[in-house]
């Protein structure tokens, strides 16, 4: 039986967190070892940070400011989309943002790479993802946005079936 | 370690709250700067992490950062880039990184990044 879970937020630092969380929350059915759940939450993290720094170029002003109200009139915050399902053994998990896009994913995915070295990244969030999980798919469209799809076998049957 | 989240969850409460947590995060002993590290390193986290660290390494006369992790559950490519960056300012003067009690998890982020050359390890 497949089962699907739905998450639509604000693009902010502070969503990234309840974001991962709820994914590892989703994941509890399959019964994941402690590092199985480590690994999900990691490379959630990776992805929605990846939408929110990138995508929507929301990087950092400076913490000691953020005490200040916002002046003027609000924008309306762009939304991070995150669907995930259950089948079988598996969890697939789609990432969503309708941001810049990536022109070259190729060069996106080596790791190191990065187009935000001012901002410390260290060009190894997909790195990450792809060590993480059993598989990595990137879609992106410039100016429209960008998909990551990720999958990973988790969970006791798993484990069992691994060990015979 | 939760001080620190909830510091940073009501972070419109006033400076005071602020003022007196951080000083419990961040140390100095002699010539090292010590950091708690928070429970999740993450994007949000590393930000504070990283502006207040400098803040202290202008002000005093800092070579060397310990951080200690004792308290870290969680670190994703935020954290290993605020490392990074401490460690080029720190090294530029002669001075170093070291990593104290560092679990499993955040051994293996670090080793995967490559920190491994960077850095000190103390347990
Ligand atoms: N959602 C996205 N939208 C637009 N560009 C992206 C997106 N995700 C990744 N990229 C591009 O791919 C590059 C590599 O991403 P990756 O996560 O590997 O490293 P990083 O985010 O730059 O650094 P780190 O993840 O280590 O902090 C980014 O620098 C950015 O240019
Ligand atoms: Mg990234």
């Amino acid at each position: 039986m497949k089962k699907e879970m739905k998450l639509e937020f604000d693009a902010l630092p502070e969503n990234e967190g309840f974001a991962r969380v709820t994914v590892a929350a989703f994941l509890t059915s399959l019964n994941p070892t402690l590092e199985e759940v480590e690994d999900v939450k990691t490379a959630v993290s990776e992805a929605v940070t990846n939408c929110i720094i990138h995508g929507y170029g929301f990087g950092y002003e400076p913490v000691m400011d953020q005490d200040k109200e916002p002046e003027g009139e609000e924008k309306p915050v762009p939304k991070v989309y995150i669907t995930c399902a259950i089948e079988n053994d598996t969890v697939s998990i789609e990432i969503k943002d309708k941001g810049i896009g990536i022109e070259n994913i190729k060069q996106a995915m080596e790791p190191l790479f990065t187009t935000k070295p001012e901002l410390e990244r260290s060009g190894m969030g997909f790195a990450f993802m792809e060590a993480f999980m059993d598989k990595l798919f990137v879609e992106s469209n410039p100016g429209k946005g960008t998909t990551v799809r990720m999958e990973k076998k988790c969970g006791h049957s798993f484990r069992k079936a691994d060990e015979e | 370690m939760s001080s620190f989240l909830l510091q940073k969850k009501s972070k419109r409460g006033g400076k005071k709250v602020e003022e007196r947590v951080l000083e419990e995060k961040f140390q100095i002993v002699d010539n090292y700067l010590v950091v708690k590290v928070p429970e999740e390193l993450d994007h949000h986290q590393a930000a504070y992490v990283r502006q207040y660290a400098d803040k202290y390494l202008l002000d005093e006369s800092i070579e060397h950062i310990v951080f200690d992790f004792e308290h870290t559950k969680f670190m994703d490519s935020s954290g290993i880039g605020m490392i990074v960056g401490r460690y080029k300012k720190v090294s530029s003067f002669g001075g170093k990184i070291l990593i104290a009690n560092a679990g499993e998890r955040i051994r293996k982020i670090l080793f995967l990044s490559g920190l491994s050359d960077m850095i000190e390890w103390i347990d």
